[in-house]
């Protein structure tokens, strides 16, 4: 049966570059800390690009060895976190053909894969291991996590490079809209700090070379911005309806009001240089929710720190809000973080659902000059307080390669 | 020269607690691997590839569904000259 209800988070999970935990990580964006370093890796040594985001915790660290040996580092970053919303969500009491999954990936179990591949060059196909297929598919780290839950209501891997993320939250959010399932546990990993999509990316030139300076790299809206700081690790939420969640007493945190998901079929990687269809992501996004440009208080951007994105997307956000821009408090913690690819929305969510919650927006680091293209007011220093009383309402974007915009409403519950 | 049945049953239950997380000390000759240690068919697999690797054997694939226990497998490793 379909719902029109509000659909809340109840859960909040996740290991990234700052922290093995979402109190680690969020005392990390708020302190402004960045999580990028020089690859020590002898591999890292031949690349145009010497920097990225792993981490903070390796998932040696926290899972026993059976666990890692059986899922790609990607599946690994999603255990991990799906476990700590579980448990956080306070384990719903849930049927489980009621309860669903939804963990997105930008490009899958890309180290497996590759690594698989080199066993095979070096050992002969007798060596490639059985578990190689489970681990290096995608949908791997959704069903991993549907398996640990017992979830029978459908487990869904959306793919939209960069996007992913969100796209899970958004497509757990139709899972309950219409009746699918009861509670969705949602988000996004990735696991791609790898010579190969390295090779890749630079090649797109779509990274900071800033090698000597790691942790200066991430600067978005920076008129010395270059590109952006691959990161690595997952974020999952627990989605349910308001009264599902009251009903058992659970602790609300905010809730999921509209998203807007739209395509630009303009260019295979580049965004469309107005930003029309982030524009109207974002526009989806808040009729959806049923709200206006007034009420926005704060936008998580997608803000990658690349020379042309950061301008597509300010300019994107300037034509939906108009006039009421200048009270919007922007913030790109990709600064700190660096770019999850396929967990960035998913992360990036969690981000603006404990900006919400504590009323805090953490600062964008880095921004020392801003691009004179860019009319935005964007959190530095210390961050940003938002007004102690009254619903909040926040914007978290996301846009992929492939032309993919997904823009997340989340507004504070009373 | 060769190893011995407990040298090749303490090496075979250390891939077994690799590889799965069963302890070292339940990987006992008579254990079934499927019935009493719920190996599945992939991780039996990956058990005989890093098997055949630690003791310089060949397993052929004809031959692991043979093994039902850790003794049959203790067996096959000796015959085949570790």
């Amino acid at each position: 049966m379909s719902t029109t209800e509000p659909i809340v988070v109840t859960g909040l999970g996740m290991t990234t570059p700052l922290g093995g935990d979402v109190a680690t990580s969020w005392a990390a964006l708020l302190a402004g800390r960045s999580g990028a370093r020089v690859l020590a890796e002898e591999w890292a040594a031949t690349l145009p690009v010497q920097i990225a985001c792993p981490a903070a915790v390796d998932p040696a660290e926290v899972l026993p060895v059976p666990e890692r040996k059986r899922l790609d580092r990607s599946g690994q970053f999603a255990l991990i976190a799906a476990r700590e919303a579980w448990t956080h969500a306070g384990a719903p009491q849930v049927p489980s053909e009621r309860l669903g999954v939804v963990v997105a990936s930008g490009i899958g179990g890309v180290t497996t894969l590759l690594s698989a591949y080199d066993t095979l060059l070096a050992k002969g196909a007798r060596r490639v291991l059985p578990m190689t297929v489970p681990m290096l598919m995608p949908n791997g780290p959704a069903a991993s996590v549907g398996l640990e839950l017992g979830a029978r209501a459908g487990v869904h891997t959306p793919v939209s490079a960069c996007a992913s993320g969100a796209e899970a939250i958004g497509y757990a959010a139709d899972m309950i809209r219409s009746g699918r399932a009861d509670v969705v546990v949602a988000g996004g990993t990735e696991a791609a700090i790898h010579p190969l999509p390295i090779a890749g990316f630079a090649a797109m030139q779509a990274l900071s070379t800033r090698n000597e300076e790691p942790e200066r790299a991430s600067r978005p809206y920076d008129k010395g911005r270059d590109g952006f700081v691959l990161g690595e690790g997952a974020g999952i939420v627990v989605l349910e309806t308001l009264s599902h969640a009251r009903a058992r007493g659970a602790t609300v945190y905010a809730e999921i009001a509209g998203v807007g998901i739209t395509a630009d079929a303009h260019h295979i990687a580049q965004p469309d240089p107005v930003g029309a269809g982030a524009a109207r992501a974002m526009r989806l996004a808040l009729d959806n929710a049923g709200a206006s440009p007034r009420d926005v208080a704060h936008i998580n951007a997608h803000a990658t720190s690349t020379p042309i994105g950061d301008i597509a997307e300010a300019a994107a956000i300037r034509a939906v809000l108009g006039a009421a821009t200048d009270d919007v408090v922007l913030t790109s913690t990709k600064s700190m973080t660096g770019h999850l690819l396929g967990a960035a929305g998913a992360v990036e969510s969690i981000a603006t659902i404990l900006a919400l919650h504590h009323r805090r927006v953490p600062p964008t680091i880095n921004l020392e000059d801003l691009d004179d293209d860019v009319a935005l007011d964007i959190a530095v220093g210390t961050g940003r307080v938002l007004p102690a009383e009254g619903t909040l309402l926040a914007l978290n974007n996301s846009f992929g390669f492939g032309g993919h915009n997904i823009a997340v409403a989340i507004r504070t519950i009373a | 020269m060769a190893a011995s049945e407990q040298e090749i049953l303490a090496g075979l239950a250390e891939i077994v607690n690799e590889e799965t997380g069963i302890p070292t000390g339940d990987v006992a000759l008579d254990k079934s691997f499927t019935d009493d240690l719920d190996i599945d068919s992939l991780s039996m697999m990956t058990i005989v590839v890093n098997a055949e690797d630690k003791f310089g054997v060949k397993i052929p694939d004809d031959e692991v569904k043979n093994l039902k226990t850790v003794g049959d497998a203790v067996a096959f490793i000796q015959r085949a000259g570790a």
